[in-house]
């Protein structure tokens, strides 16, 4: 290994450090310390492994997406295990405090306001979208992981599942270069990622229709002289009104349906904002393709990767579902809570079997949820299939999300139903469960 | 590291387990459903067999299950609780009722391995143990036990009826709750092991049941049964703060046994179905939307999301035992998940294979009534909701009834 690799991320770990430990927002919140461990661990973690990833990233031959997983993530031990690594338990402390204490206050007032500018920069510092880009790219991207990625969206949808989204958004992106693009693609692309300021990307691939299928776009790319062609209209892309960049899926003759990276200014790109019954707040999107001119490089998974659409779709169900047990786990901590508070005939209500069997019930089919989920993603990160586990975990989570969001609201009764209480929001932001596709890619 | 996959070293064993369910359990299965009193002789052979496979540490037996202590090792660990879990499964995948009762697997024996001292536990040792705590006026209550023990001369007199006793004609021990005390409420409440042919004690009445069948479940009377001072398992003494939960850590353990029962037998039923289904021309290739496909298909992915569910709750319960983490709640969570569904899915199984599911032609309609067992014995599902419920809410069992 050249020494070269060894001090590469070592340097960009010092430059973050420096960077980290000079603003505001970190000092603000009481994240400096955690965050000065989380650079030390990285940095750690980095110079152990960088040989993998350059291994994986400067492959000159075709890339075989569940050959690099069982490379980069050998499995510890054969062994059933549900414990995190150290590196994923420091991340988990510090993204729940974020959640709590940052995205949980703002949850309200994002819902009317625009998301202030300060919360993407502090959104930025925890390096979120830089932890998906490779090293060889000065990104802070050690291993490929999608338990990592799930965990992540777990704990920050545990804050708000509109800023969870909003600020998961540009490492869906990064993460389905990495996955689909070619070297020069993520070359090309990549890099502003590491910079300092928040930098706004995502994935475009619902559409405005009641029957709207994931194997069927009626936004169609037509190939031409100088590239593709694309036409149609997207709905639900998160952080679009901020996006700069996009992978706009579209159906392309004879290929089926496939992504194109499309950037804001490109002539025909319109794009407004949307209103919708809870995730407002994350910049959800109608994105109208009209005459889109892109050029040939901008279609993913045809140099070194072929694009799978079937895994493109699973590893998004994954980020689906994360997002939903994060929102559920808040439900469900917030109304063990207020059962135990609520006084009703003298005692709390929680004293109740018909309550507390409810609440049980919750708590029973969250952890069905997150069980399905945590073993998709495991299997994802093992190179192992896990097409069928996802299509069960979405299926479970579609369902059971939506019920611990009614129970939730039942268990409060009137006060379940006004805007004091966070409850109310969860429920609308829950209904999305069964509905989202293509919102984060683990 | 997350990994939900069940290792090879296990996988093998229960690849066994399966073999005997197959080869063993499914061509009896019917006929013992049918001879219901009858005792299945071929399982004398499956005594030794499994014995030696419970010794060469394949962790079949419910002798097995024990929490592990917490030791110097951080290692993780994927041991016995597992391993038991795992093969129950694959063993109640071919019958459950004869897994109730395999000679020499008795719920009595968990509770031997669980609390006997080591001079015990070699007296004990290879004998079938059942275990007799329900009684007519206390079944999920079972803090309210009649069945008297009184210290007499060196011996223990014990006195009482108990009721649904599994394996209680067959077994050679019977692990009895009674109470030294009954003013003294759950913390009096010990077991005894009584042998059997012990003069007072008779067995008097053999119940017909819906399902499982092929295990017998006894009524026994206790009437001035003598027994040995040192049959009594665990201390004499009543120490209002231990006891009991020292009993209940039992269930514990036991919990995710019955759990890993109902997966096994609900898994049986959504194979078959899915195979009968087959023949008729579906597919199974988890696509398209849910509200596309046709709707006996979206059902299959639904039980079998469910299923995929209580397996893995099981396997968290079964995990956390084996490395020594508390898991009352987590051993209820499987529990109340696999008896609902279990049952659920065997009873849906029979609805969509129609005349197929409901005939005697196949095991469905049986399965279907065995499965309703698992969500009430070892605690029932309203009784697994209670237990997650206090540890969620931190209540105690005055605040929440």
């Amino acid at each position: 290994m050249s020494s070269n690799y060894l001090i590469k991320p070592m340097s960009m770990a010092l430059d973050m450090l420096g960077r980290i430990s000079s603003s505001e927002h970190v000092n603000r919140w009481k994240l400096r310390e955690p965050a000065l461990k989380l650079v030390y661990q990285g940095m750690r973690q980095s110079v152990r492994i960088g040989n993998y990833v350059q291994s994986r990233y400067m492959a000159p031959k075709p890339l075989d997406h569940d050959k690099i997983l069982k490379k980069n993530n050998p499995p510890k031990k054969d062994c059933f295990d549900l414990t995190l690594t150290r590196e994923q338990q420091m991340v988990r402390d510090e993204l729940l405090k974020f959640a709590k204490q940052v995205m949980r206050p703002m949850s309200r007032d994002v819902e009317t306001n625009e998301i202030p500018p300060e919360f993407f920069s502090q959104v930025n510092e925890l390096g979120l979208a830089l932890s998906g880009v490779p090293e060889s790219i000065k990104g802070a991207g050690t291993v490929r992981s999608p338990v990592s990625n799930m965990l992540m969206a777990e704990d920050l949808a545990y804050g708000d599942m509109s800023l969870a989204i909003a600020s998961l958004a540009p490492l869906g992106f990064v993460n389905t270069l990495t996955e689909f693009g070619s070297r020069d693609q993520q070359a090309r692309y990549l890099p502003p990622f590491t910079e300092e300021q928040f930098f706004p990307a995502c994935i475009a691939l619902m559409e405005p229709e009641a029957r709207f299928h994931v194997d069927k776009f009626k936004t169609i790319a037509v190939a031409t002289n100088a590239g593709f062609r694309l036409n149609g209209i997207k709905c639900m892309v998160p952080l679009g009104t901020k996006a700069e960049l996009m992978v706009v899926f579209a159906e392309l003759a004879d290929h089926g349906p496939r992504g194109f990276i499309v950037e804001r200014h490109y002539s025909g790109v319109t794009i407004e904002k949307e209103r919708n019954m809870g995730l407002s707040a994350a910049g959800m999107s109608r994105v109208v393709l009209t005459d889109v001119e892109v050029p040939v490089s901008a279609l993913l998974g045809e140099q070194e990767v072929h694009y799978s659409h079937q895994r493109m779709i699973d590893l998004s169900r994954i980020g689906i579902c994360a997002l939903s047990l994060g929102t559920c786990q808040a439900v469900l901590d917030f109304v063990v809570k207020y059962a135990n508070e609520r006084i009703a005939f003298g005692e709390p209500i929680s004293n109740r079997q018909a309550v507390a069997f409810m609440i049980a019930d919750m708590a029973i089919e969250l952890e069905s949820m997150r069980m399905l989920t945590y073993r998709a993603a495991s299997r994802a990160e093992q190179g192992l299939s896990f097409h069928r586990e996802t299509y069960l975990a979405q299926l479970m989570c579609a369902q059971r999300a939506m019920q611990v969001g009614t129970d939730g609201v039942q268990i409060l009764g009137g006060h379940g139903y006004v805007c004091e209480y966070p409850v109310e929001l969860w429920y609308r932001q829950l209904r999305a469960v069964g509905i989202l596709e293509g919102t984060f890619v683990v | 590291m997350i990994n939900l996959e069940i290792p090879k070293k296990l996988r093998q064993v229960a690849d066994m387990a399966h073999a005997v369910a197959e080869g063993m359990f499914r061509p009896i299965s019917r006929k013992y459903d049918r001879f219901e009193h009858a005792y299945p002789k071929e399982l004398d052979m499956l005594r030794s067999i499994l014995q030696g496979m419970s010794d060469g540490g394949s962790g079949l037996g419910a002798d097995g299950l024990s929490q592990k202590k917490k030791g110097k090792s951080k290692e993780i660990k994927n041991g016995n609780n597992m391993a038991v879990v795992l093969n129950m499964m694959e063993i109640c995948w071919g019958d459950a009722a004869l897994a109730l009762t395999i000679p020499g697997q008795g719920l009595g024996n968990a509770a031997i391995a669980a609390v006997a001292t080591p001079e015990q536990k070699k007296r004990f040792d290879g004998k079938w143990a059942a275990m007799a705590i329900t009684e007519p006026d206390a079944g999920s209550d079972s803090a309210a036990v009649q069945t008297t023990a009184v210290l007499d001369n060196d011996e223990w007199v014990l006195n009482g009826e108990k009721i649904f006793v599994t394996c209680g004609e067959r077994a050679d021990l019977v692990v009895v709750w009674a109470t030294l005390d009954q003013s003294m409420g759950r913390a009096a409440i010990k077991s005894f092991v009584v042998e059997k042919e012990t003069p007072g004690m008779k067995v008097t009445h053999l119940e017909k049941k819906l399902g499982i069948r092929a295990s017998d479940t006894a009524t026994i009377i206790l009437d001035n049964c003598r027994i040995p001072r040192d049959n009594i398992l665990g201390s004499e003494t009543i120490d209002t703060k231990k006891s009991f939960a020292g009993v209940m850590q039992t269930f514990d353990n036991t919990r995710p046994v019955v759990a890993a029962m109902s997966v096994g037998v609900a898994k049986a039923a959504l194979d078959l179905t899915c195979e009968l289904l087959s023949r008729e021309g579906l597919t199974i290739q988890y696509k398209g939307s849910r509200f596309e496909i046709p709707a006996i298909e979206a059902e299959i992915y639904r039980m079998e999301a469910e299923l995929e569910a209580a397996r893995l709750l099981m396997f968290k319960a079964a995990w956390m035992a084996d490395n020594g983490k508390p898991n009352s709640k987590e051993a209820s969570m499987a529990k109340a998940k696999a008896g609902r569904v279990g049952n659920e899915i065997t009873l849906r199984c029979v609805e969509l294979c129609s005349s197929l599911g409901y005939s005697e032609e196949h095991l469905l309609e049986k399965w279907a009534r065995d499965s309703k067992i698992f969500d009430i014995f070892e605690g029932t599902q309203q009784i697994q909701q209670l237990v997650v419920a206090r540890r969620l809410l931190k209540k105690r069992s005055k605040d929440l009834k």
